[in-house]
């Protein structure tokens, strides 16, 4: 590689020949090697080009027309975003997806968070089973967990409120209930935090043991040490996994799917449970898509998805600027 | 336990301090061993159920030990959802896709790290970018033209995209790549060896730990995906496991032994890879929190 870097200065050493410029600029090394980076990564060029670029352009056309797959789209300037303001599915999906975003997310990384600090002990024996345990859920497919969670959820025989009224305590319709359908979502978020629970063991090894030591000779107790060490220095897996947890609930789409398809759907075939209770925004997108087949108007959707998820990315980044420590910013 | 007792013994003041340090040690454990038994609970339960009769799985108080063990909600699960034809229509996606990813992922990741070229590293911040861009923005126009492709219906508009690398493993890919050795890959130019084959023959079998862990990702992530061939594989025959349970579910509705069969015949082989290749997974995870 060293051979193909033009040093400082300009001067290239070695055959004379290569110093001579052709179009762009370029060495002739330079044009050859121009050419095999060009080649390896053209599997990914043209991905990027005809599966990525053109249908982003294509799904902001079709945002602005009237779009029934059939016919050729016509062009209906913002009616479709206007719709989308007027449309009360377009908010309950919304509101949905914000609950599961601000309730559900920073539950399962608090729940995760303190799963990994219990295996994190020094001599906790048998950690391995521990997390192969925890992990478990996170390997099972999504809608076989989808099945699983409606049964222990099923309001009358289901484990969970059989379990419920043994302790005394009358259990919530869960699924059937539209206040309480999300929370069953949010339960089994928190059962499949798995990978949250790895990604947290992971920043929590690189917590360097000196720190620890002189905190302690500080006279600083365990809570002490969670607040002013352990966390300012595990901050950048925990934007992670709030970044990545909110971004995948704004796109959920199976447990949902198959949860409010297993409570009975509307008389349309639509989906979204109860009452929409389940209708989070993916399942909107997907009713409107492929249950309608109102192109334009997913298209809209689609990318008023997309600026969500920027404002959400940026305002949680920004949130977190002088709450996160970057060890190699320093 | 005992061999933190054995110091300062002795001493009543040590001996308080003892009890509430044993207690620190013995509490964290016990709280692990309670969440552990909670997590588990679901998967006991789904086994239990899948082995009872119906009227059993539905019994109050709840029967954990069924009574009589009956096979017949498996046996009954593999014939009436056809699992053979979805476990097969589920190798046919998978597996081409793992091939498609791990070979595409490396061709373009080599370009990126080991060819030095003039617009790489903007190029490379736009591969970064495509992986902020929600599936559900191209998803529409992809339709569009798989329809008019007349790919509906069939396995390409999941296989196709496979082949064309995955921003993600790129990624992952790159990072792992720049750190082979450089004279080796030097010395290798040097003899003349063109870049595909020191890729092939220097620098695919010093990342296969990585490929492999692309590999078990990609399988795992197409074993399970049920949006594709929710939108693309209408047609019963064609459809994978994850597509046909769920149909299977919503003709079943609430005969639980035969529903929880079903879910463990789909979620067993992932389990069993779970098992031999559990290191594999937990790096994955591990590599994809390096990510933020």
């Amino acid at each position: 590689m060293t051979a193909v870097a033009r040093p400082p200065g300009g001067a290239v050493p070695g055959p004379v020949r290569s110093s001579r410029r052709g179009r762009l600029n370029l060495t002739r090394v330079e044009r050859r090697n121009l050419r095999t980076g060009l080649l390896f990564i053209s599997p990914w060029l043209v991905g990027f080009l005809a599966f990525n670029l053109y249908p982003a352009i294509a799904s902001l056309y079709y945002s602005f027309t009237n779009f029934k797959i059939l016919q050729e789209p016509r062009w209906v300037g913002p009616d479709n975003y206007t719709a989308l303001i007027n449309d009360p599915l377009f908010w309950k999906s919304l509101g949905n997806t914000l609950y599961l975003t601000i309730i559900g997310v920073p539950l399962a990384v608090v729940v995760a968070l303190g799963i990994a600090l219990l295996l994190n002990r020094k001599g906790i024996r048998g950690i391995g089973i521990f997390r192969t345990i925890f992990y478990l859920p996170v390997v099972i497919p999504g809608v076989a967990a989808a099945i699983l969670w409606i049964f222990l959820l099923s309001p009358i025989n289901g484990l969970v409120n059989q379990s419920l009224r043994v302790a005394g305590i009358a259990g919530p319709g869960w699924f059937y209930d539209p206040a309480w359908a999300k929370n069953g979502i949010i339960l089994m978020t928190i059962w499949a935090a798995g990978d949250v629970v790895i990604i947290y063991l992971g920043a929590l090894q690189g917590v360097s043991r000196a720190l620890y030591e002189a905190a302690e000779v500080d006279g600083a107790g365990a809570w002490v040490k969670l607040r002013h060490v352990t966390i300012p220095m595990i901050s950048p897996a925990i934007l992670f996994n709030l970044v990545t947890g909110a971004i995948a609930a704004f796109q959920s789409f199976t447990q949902a799917f198959v949860i409010s398809a297993g409570v009975g759907r509307g008389n349309d075939g639509s989906i979204g449970g109860v009452q929409n209770s389940l209708l989070f925004y993916g399942l909107n997108l997907y009713n409107n898509g492929f249950r309608y087949f109102q192109m334009g108007y997913a298209s809209a959707l689609a990318w008023i998805l997309l600026i969500i998820i920027l404002i959400a990315t940026l305002v949680l980044l920004r949130a977190s600027r002088n709450r996160v420590y970057y060890e190699s910013a320093q | 336990m005992s061999a933190i007792a054995a110091p300062r013994a002795g001493a009543p003041r040590s001996q308080r301090r003892l009890w509430s340090s044993r207690l620190s040690r013995v509490a964290p454990m016990v709280l692990l061993i309670v969440l552990a038994v909670v997590y588990l609970t679901p998967f006991v339960w789904m086994i239990s159920t899948s082995l009872k009769t119906i009227a059993q799985s539905i019994a109050s108080p709840p029967v954990l030990i069924p009574d009589p063990i009956v096979f017949k909600p498996f046996t009954d699960a593999l014939t009436k959802m056809n699992y053979p034809l979805a476990f097969r229509n589920t190798l046919i996606y998978a597996v081409p896709a793992v091939i498609g990813t791990v070979v595409s992922c490396s061709l373009v990741a080599y370009g990126f790290a080991l060819v030095q070229w003039r617009g790489r590293n903007a190029m490379f911040l736009i591969v970064l970018a495509t992986m902020m861009l929600p599936s559900q923005v191209t998803l529409i126009p992809l339709y569009v033209i798989y329809a008019k492709l007349g790919w509906i219906n069939t396995y390409l508009p999941l296989l196709v995209p496979t082949f064309l690398g995955s921003p993600f493993f790129i990624f992952l890919l790159r990072q792992f790549f720049m750190g082979m050795p450089k004279e080796l890959i030097d010395a290798a130019r040097l003899d003349g060896a063109s870049e595909l084959r020191i890729l092939a023959t220097i620098v695919a079998p010093l990342s296969a730990p990585a490929l492999i862990t692309v590999g078990i990702l990609t399988f795992i992530d197409k074993w399970n995906d049920f949006y594709g061939p929710l939108i693309y594989l209408q047609k019963p025959e064609l459809q994978p496991l994850s597509l046909a349970v769920q149909v299977f579910q919503t003709q079943h509705g609430t005969d639980w032994p035969l529903l929880m069969a079903a879910s463990i015949l789909v979620a067993a082989p992932l389990v069993a890879l779970y098992f031999v290749a559990q290191r594999k997974f937990i790096e994955g995870i591990t590599l994809t929190g390096l990510k933020g």
